[in-house]
């Protein structure tokens, strides 16, 4: 019987494929970048009437957290010079939480706090009267010497501060909290509770002229 | 002799026709979640870092505007340019630019429009004044300064 014999393997070998693929996820790889769209979100103010001049708001000095940075990167926050920005986000809690002359309606945000955050409250009559509209608001002013970096590096400070608040009052971390999206309605609630009564109020002032380009 | 014979039918090479498929599953995913950079930047860009950082929901909304010294100083000089899509800008063309960027919007989201500002972290503050106030003029008030994340301790 004549038997055929080295009968041709009925399976294409299929081995070399996964270097082929491979070659190919190594190009994708080394060629795209994924886009990241992360960073620290600011409002800018409404652009000015030249012909009306800027409203003037009256406001007491112990209700503004005064943070300035000069040209060369020094920081003087509330009339002291700070070596680093490590601690500022403490100080601005701090000084948000003082609850230095409530109102009623501050009175009852206040009694709305959790615990942690109202023993915060120092009382201080010379700091923030509360922190509702109308009252504590962080100011930068930089000057146009002074580096972006440093600048984002104090604002981001700041930010901190306001979220540490607000996560604290929906029982998250500052991290959970920023990760809300408020796409659906349960996120957008816990947003809402946390920023409740504490607008976040950063006054970023026009950029002086000295020492700068 | 034995009645047992040694069975030996394992072949001892493990199949690798799932191999591919394996890969390609992989090849698509990062097809898919990358995206090719559109435009050459021409200014350098070191993104400084911060810690509280958010992330935007719709891109659809964002237009970017890069600002840092530019890479070809020969051409451009030293001192800090702002880019918007691929050419260099002057600070005074960015109310024009705002406004291109929006016509690309549809009518309702117009005013959400958000400048995602990818700054070098050796620029300074004038520079970015500048386009701040320039970008109140042109109503695109939501303004996100890019930065990457920092590990904390």
């Amino acid at each position: 019987m004549a038997r055929k014999k080295g009968r041709m393997s009925q399976e294409v070998n299929a081995g070399s494929m996964a270097d082929i693929a491979f070659l190919l996820l190594i190009f994708f790889l080394v060629t795209t970048t994924i886009a990241s769209d992360k960073g620290i979100l600011n409002f800018l103010p409404p652009k000015q009437d030249p012909n009306q001049p800027p409203p003037e708001i009256l406001l007491n000095e112990r209700n503004i957290f005064n943070i300035l940075v000069n040209a060369n990167d020094q920081l003087l926050v509330e009339g002291d010079y700070l070596e680093n920005t490590n601690n500022l986000a403490e100080q601005v809690k701090e000084f948000l939480l003082n609850f230095g002359a409530p109102d009623e309606e501050a009175v009852a945000l206040f009694n709305s706090l959790p615990a942690s955050l109202r023993e915060k409250a120092r009382r201080d009559p010379s700091s923030s009267d509360h922190p509702m509209s109308g009252g504590a608001v962080v100011s930068i002013k930089t000057n146009r010497g002074t580096s972006y970096e440093m600048y984002l590096e104090v604002l981001d400070q700041v930010k901190k501060a306001y979220f540490e608040i607000y996560a604290e009052r929906v029982g998250l971390t500052a991290d959970q909290y920023r990760a809300l999206t408020g796409r659906n309605p349960a996120e957008r609630e816990l947003q809402d509770r946390g920023k409740e009564g504490i607008p976040m109020a950063i006054s970023i002032a026009e950029p002086d002229k000295i020492g700068g380009n | 002799m034995s009645k047992f014979k040694k069975k030996t039918g394992t072949s001892e090479n493990i199949p690798t026709s799932a191999l591919p498929d394996i890969i390609f599953m992989l090849l698509f995913f990062f097809m898919v979640t990358t995206v090719l950079r559109e435009n050459e930047i021409l200014v350098e860009q070191k993104i400084p870092q911060a810690t509280q950082l958010q992330k935007l929901e719709k891109k659809s909304l964002i237009s970017y505007l890069y600002v840092g010294k530019p890479k070809n100083t020969a051409m451009y000089g030293t001192e800090p340019r702002v880019q918007a899509n691929d050419v260099l800008i002057s600070t005074n063309d960015i109310v024009l630019w705002v406004n291109q960027e929006k016509d690309k919007l549809s009518e309702v989201e117009r005013d959400q429009i958000t400048i995602s500002m990818k700054a070098d972290r050796d620029v300074k503050m004038g520079p970015i004044s500048d386009v701040q106030f320039e970008l109140r003029e042109a109503d695109a008030r939501k303004l996100l300064y890019a930065a990457v994340g920092r590990v904390q301790n």
